[in-house]
């Protein structure tokens, strides 16, 4: 090990980094071919049907043929398109996907960057995740793409605000914007009674609501809406480019997941104190998650849009702004040592 | 050369020429996306400076928000860009002046005492930036702070009262009674008595 580092010498550091970077973010990948396969088991099994069972044993081998089959494809590039916007646009939709990861704590000290402001930087990172959609419609020349890109625009600006004022209530709670403090202010005695989950649940759901509507996931998929516009914003691309737009869709939702986890149910904390913490409760939370994900899709119709902007701006900004000030209260009121309350509004 | 240093230059460059192209660049939305990468390097500047809660938020608001619904307005306009360029000559001159004026006024303020000086305010007291930032604003300058948010409240609430037009003839349905639906409003059974056959 010490011969490695003398031979990096200063450049050690960066060498490190990058190796943690990769050692997330390639079982990141991995974990985004497989959720493809899990997804359509699962609504497979819900409809009755038994998914993908061809390719290797039980289908396990699906997503593999699906990349190579991918990878095979033409780049098609329509007339008029913007070139240089049409293939950029893939890569800024998938870099905030993976970028949001750094300050993401699998454990205690598990983390790539243990920053102070990691809960601004989630939000500012992903809130750029958009451009990805606008400019991919808007290069692709095209009015099916363009009507999709301006469908997920207003979508995720919308929602956006109601997941940031769900998260201020999760800081409120855990007085700091560190990922791993947040993780750390959940935990105690009681449990997953202790977890955020328990006394924000308004906002908790919230959150899992606006975040299936932030990854343009069904039912809130008018942005793709194939009965109405085709395909929505990614009409126009084939082969790899499409498989990007896919990759940083299903990374979104592995993304989503880590944080409900770690902000609401209590990221690598045990459920019950007799059992220890483990990296092992986070990936099983975020497997719950994604499974509500893949179960919603199966289960509800698709959003008519006035009423996605009616529930976003309408329903959940109120309603978050109110718990707001029920947590504020919460917080400062002289009853907050009253037994039931002291679990949570401590210190 | 210091890394710090180094890094300084690559981003000024970068900010530098993005901010040209949004003067330069033909394609409005070109334009719009320049605007964007030179918000992203200024906010890499400023964190450089440990500012990282302004660095931060200007990524939030400016570019996750702000340019978002810029470019969502310039993407649907039809843009001429020859009547744009109609003018150009004859308002050169005095886009020259004020250009020159405004560029005087710069050098004196850049080259006066209060910029001599290029260290940043360092952090000594231990605990993070946003939560001092934090502490300043909610203790210190609460009502300064609060009068602020109300103006812009305000401002907000005008901006929509005065361009905000109920059309009269859009076929506005309430939600409310939308969802208080019921089967028996949505189907109507009618009885047929069956026809005699011939």
């Amino acid at each position: 090990m010490q011969a490695v580092i003398d031979f990096f010498g200063p450049l050690w550091p960066l060498v490190w980094t990058l190796l943690k970077i990769v050692v997330i973010v390639l079982p990141l990948l991995g974990a985004v071919a497989y959720l493809t396969l899990a997804e359509r088991k699962v609504i497979g099994y819900m409809q009755i049907r038994i998914g993908p069972n061809r390719v290797g044993p039980k289908g396990l081998l699906q997503p593999i043929a699906d990349a190579i089959k991918l990878l095979m494809k033409e780049i098609v590039v329509p007339t008029g398109a913007n070139k240089f916007l049409f293939v950029f646009a893939p890569v800024l939709a998938i870099m905030p996907a993976l970028a949001a990861w750094a300050v993401v704590p699998f454990g205690p000290d598990m983390v790539l960057a243990n920053v102070n402001a990691g809960l601004l930087y989630i939000m500012a990172i992903t809130s750029v995740g958009v451009y990805g959609v606008v400019i991919a419609g808007w290069a692709s020349n095209s009015k099916y793409a363009f009507l999709g890109a301006l469908r997920s625009a207003a979508q995720i600006v919308s929602y956006e605000i109601a997941m940031g004022f769900a998260l201020v209530t999760v800081l409120m709670m855990s007085h700091s914007l560190n990922l791993t403090d947040i993780v750390r202010a959940q935990e105690g005695p009681y449990g997953l009674l202790q977890w955020n989950w328990v006394p924000l649940l308004p906002m908790f759901i919230i959150y899992i609501i606006s975040g299936t509507a932030e990854t343009n996931r069904a039912p809130f998929d008018v942005a793709e809406g194939e009965s109405e516009i085709v395909a929505g914003f990614h009409v126009e691309y084939s082969g790899m480019a499409f498989a990007i737009f896919f990759l940083a869709e299903y990374a979104n939702m592995i993304l989503i997941a880590a944080l409900t986890s770690i902000m609401f149910m209590g990221g690598w904390l045990s459920p019950v104190s007799f059992i220890p913490n483990s990296i092992l409760w986070l990936f099983a939370k975020m497997a719950f998650v994604l499974f509500l994900f893949l179960w919603f899709r199966a289960t509800f119709p698709r959003y008519r849009y006035d009423q996605i902007m009616r529930l976003g701006w309408k329903v959940f900004i109120p309603l978050t702004l109110v718990w707001l000030v029920v947590v504020g209260v919460l917080m400062q009121a002289p009853f907050r040592s009253l037994p039931v309350l002291n679990i949570w509004f401590h210190g | 050369m210091t890394s710090a240093v180094m890094l300084f230059t690559v981003f000024a460059v970068i900010l530098v020429i993005s901010a040209l192209g949004v003067i330069t660049a033909r394609n409005p939305v070109h334009a719009a996306l320049f605007l964007v990468l030179s918000f992203f390097t200024g906010s890499a500047l400023w964190m450089m400076l440990e500012a990282e809660f302004l660095a931060i938020t200007l990524v939030l608001v400016y570019v996750g928000a702000v340019m978002v619904l810029f470019l969502f307005v310039v993407m649907m306009l039809n843009i001429d860009l020859d009547r744009l360029r109609e003018g150009f000559w004859k308002h050169l001159p005095l886009g020259a002046g004020v250009a020159l004026l405004m560029v005087v006024e710069m050098i004196l303020v850049v080259s006066s005492k209060q910029f001599a000086t290029m260290t940043s305010v360092s952090n000594t007291t231990g605990v993070s930036n946003t939560q001092e930032l934090g502490l300043l604003l909610y203790n210190q300058y609460v009502y300064p702070f609060e009068l602020a948010a109300a103006m812009l409240l305000l401002a907000i609430v005008a901006a929509i009262a005065l361009t905000h037009r109920r059309r009269k003839d859009s076929r506005y349905v309430d939600p409310a009674f939308q969802v208080s639906v019921k089967a028996s409003q949505r189907i109507k059974i009618i009885k047929m008595p069956a026809e005699k056959d011939l």
